[in-house]
């Protein structure tokens, strides 16, 4: 070790890949991962958001994790997003493709994508 | 991708209790349900509930597995690693009142109980980073503070932030860590030593194995703190051969380390050599105090040798060195990236920071806990522990392991620091904190911890050797109820001369549980004299068991279970206890389906 800025670089490098550990991000997104979530194709969506918040650097900020049935298995694969202090928002019929919008324009910029939750779907 | 991390306890606890066998089944559930690219597993040091154990948590949830055996593997993967059903069964589900009410998420472990009232400093690491990969370590900024020291601070900063901090000695003499340095560095010599005791010898205590086992690095990176700040090149960590796990990642610890650069020659470029190795002890428990410690390292018979001079002046190879112990290292690269304000402002007026208990007897929770200093034992027993299992009242709590002293149930809520503990005849000790009931006998444990220091009194000094031998012959007459009021007495005497005279530590406090146990228990010792009587039942001489004609059916139960074969009895009739046979084992009582048998 030559310098500190080597140090700092082994430690950015690593520093997420051990954050999922600190569990106090602010953030949790939560994929429905029972056997209705995994038929309808959870598994995609739920590996999109897992790179997607690492591309973007929100690993610190953002906790991807998955549950189980939510119980409205004709809407899966459902993602649920919960922040504190704020209602939590549940998108419905999700793919890879609509993670990335969800990642750009809700995680990041901190607005709902509205077209894709449940509210929106039913209507 | 990785998406979750499943946290193996690799300790020794856990170690002992089947983990090594879970990491392969892991690894094999992972493959066949293709998830090995998206799970990682990871072997971490002890997360302290080692009763619990093997000890398996999965992140991001946070979910703390118990009791996990080979056969739960397969459903934990593919109920909560493919579906994101968490196991509730195997859930460790003792969660603090408040959480549970609130709890619409899955409840992480730091709402336990067990951890809620924890502050972990030392153990900051332990049971979250995978100890064999110093990447992991660095990423949890470690090594910064060597940085920060190399580049950025004056030796004399070094100590004079440790001498603000307040941190003292955690191996149990609670010398203040800083002004040892501050004499060390003052010696001129051409070459000096900084030196880390693991010797970790009192019997149910286990803080400074878990801190090497599960964050070898912190006391790796501290050393080297440490030797800038006295002007040392070289280190040595004597450590038990008794801790395999502890040593072989302690070799690993160093090898990367010197693979990394951070130990061996121009650390950081600043042309600081610093360089460790490692020694190990052959598990005698005398070779814990400095000097003996010292003789050891140096090639010699382990015995100790008068003070002064002081290591700090004439220690290893008769050159300036310092000393400390394994947990009080674990503190320094936090001090000194957080800041001596940081860490004074835990603690007591006097005890500063965290100290590390190893919770061992009649306790729910066996295991590792980490306060600040100044909580009370009924923090700790109670609340943290999770209490004394059975129902049973609490009698005394053992600190210090056998140069300590017991802690009656009137200073329950005592604050515990260095100087109450002694102001109250114990003492700190390295931290094994050991609880009892009301089935403790206390003439009894005071002569257990005799018994030990018999055994390891190393014989250099007569008032050790010979002292504590005439006082366990004393005890040993006193639990066969054959001891008098003078014994008492002669003890006692006996006592203060073997504290006045020894050499070292060890005969200075090996007399300090008999007289805590008078201090508190006079009463218990009385009753052993003059009525030949033990009232918790465990002084076999002075027990008999004996059939309640009445009560007893005649069921043969206990004859058939009598190893002597001392009780005798025809079917549905009472039956009898030869008490010349009687070897009172209580096994009879144990099978009685009718509470027959009286023990008295």
């Amino acid at each position: 070790m030559k310098s500190l800025a080597e140090l700092a670089a082994i430690r950015d490098k690593m520093k997420d890949k051990v954050v999922l550990r600190e569990g106090t991000s602010d953030m949790r997104v939560v994929v429905g991962m029972a056997t209705c979530g995994i038929a309808a194709g959870a598994r995609p969506v739920l590996n999109a958001f897992v790179e997607l918040v690492n591309d973007e650097g929100l690993a610190g900020k953002v906790t991807v994790s998955q549950t189980g049935c939510i119980g409205i298995c004709q809407y899966e694969p459902v993602v649920e997003v919960f922040e504190a202090g704020k209602d939590k928002v549940t998108y419905v019929k999700m793919t890879a493709e609509k993670a990335k919008k969800v990642v750009e324009q809700h995680l990041k910029g901190g607005e709902v994508v509205t077209e894709y939750t449940i509210d929106s779907a039913k209507a | 991708m990785i998406r979750a991390h499943v946290l193996i306890c690799g300790g020794t606890g856990c170690t002992s209790s089947g983990s090594k066998k879970l990491q392969s089944a892991f690894a094999g559930a992972l493959k066949e349900n293709g998830l090995s690219d998206e799970v990682k597993i990871v072997q971490t040091g002890c997360f302290g509930l080692c009763a619990l154990g093997p000890v398996v948590i999965v992140y991001p949830d946070g979910t703390f597995y118990s009791r996990v055996t080979e056969e739960d593997v397969a459903e934990i993967v593919s109920e909560h690693l493919l579906k994101g059903r968490v196991v509730e069964r195997l859930v460790y589900n003792d969660v603090a009142e408040d959480v549970k009410q609130h709890a619409d998420h899955n409840v992480s472990l730091n709402d336990t109980a067990f951890y809620k009232a924890q502050k972990r400093v030392a153990l900051r690491n332990c049971g979250v980073i995978n100890p064999e990969n110093i990447e992991e370590y660095i990423a949890m900024d470690g090594y910064a503070a060597l940085g920060k020291v190399l580049t950025e601070m004056k030796p004399e900063d070094v100590i004079q932030t440790l001498l603000d901090s307040g941190l003292r000695g955690r191996g149990g003499g609670g010398f203040p860590t800083g002004l040892k340095w501050k004499l060390a560095a003052a010696n001129e010599a051409d070459q000096k030593y900084v030196c880390c005791n693991a010797d970790e010898g009192d019997p149910g205590a286990f803080m400074d194995r878990s801190v090497l086992e599960g964050d070898p690095h912190a006391v790796l990176e501290a050393m080297a703190i440490a030797g800038y700040a006295i002007g040392a090149s070289q280190g040595y960590i004597y450590v038990r051969a008794e801790y395999p796990i502890a040593v072989a990642r302690l070799e690993i610890a160093i090898n990367q380390a010197r693979e990394y650069g951070l130990l061996g020659k121009d650390i950081f470029g600043t042309g600081f050599d610093f360089d460790i190795d490692i020694r190990l002890g052959a598990g005698a428990f005398v070779c814990g105090e400095e000097t003996a410690l010292m003789t050891s390292i140096e090639g010699n018979r382990g015995e100790p040798r008068p003070r002064p001079p002081y290591p700090a002046l004439k220690g290893l190879f008769g050159k300036p060195t310092i000393l400390n112990n394994v947990e009080t290292y674990a503190n320094i690269p936090q001090i000194i990236l957080k800041g001596a304000d940081w860490f004074a402002s835990m603690g007591t007026e006097k005890s500063k920071g965290t100290k590390v208990f190893a919770l061992g007897g009649k306790i729910t929770h066996t295991g590792l806990v980490e306060v600040p200093m100044g909580t009370t034992l009924r923090q700790v027993i109670d609340e943290i522990g999770g209490g004394i299992p059975n129902g049973k009242k609490f009698k005394a709590a053992q600190t210090g392991g056998p140069s300590g002293g017991c802690i009656p149930a009137e200073y329950y809520d005592i604050p515990i620091d260095y100087d109450n503990l002694l102001s109250i005849g114990s003492m700190m000790g390295s931290g094994g904190l050991i609880v009892m009931d009301e089935d403790t006998c206390m003439v009894d444990i005071a002569k257990f911890f005799l018994e030990f220091t018999v055994d390891e009194s190393c014989g250099k000094c007569t008032p050790c050797r010979v002292g504590t031998k005439r006082l366990l012959e004393i005890l040993d007459k006193i639990t066969k109820g054959d001891g008098t009021l003078e014994d008492i007495d002669k003890m006692e005497e006996l006592c203060h001369y073997i504290k006045q005279n020894s050499l070292c530590g060890l005969g200075q406090t090996a007399p300090n549980p008999v007289l805590s146990t008078l201090r508190y228990f006079r009463d218990e010792y009385i009753e052993h004299v003059t009525e030949k009587k033990c009232r918790a039942g465990v002084c076999k001489s002075l027990v008999s068991y004996s059939v309640d004609a009445d009560k007893c059916k005649g069921c043969t139960a206990c004859a058939r279970v009598c190893p002597v074969g001392a009780i005798s009895g025809s079917v549905r009739q009472a039956h009898k206890i030869d008490q010349s046979k009687c070897i009172k084992c209580g096994a009879c009582m144990e099978k009685c389906h009718f509470g027959a048998i009286l023990k008295r």
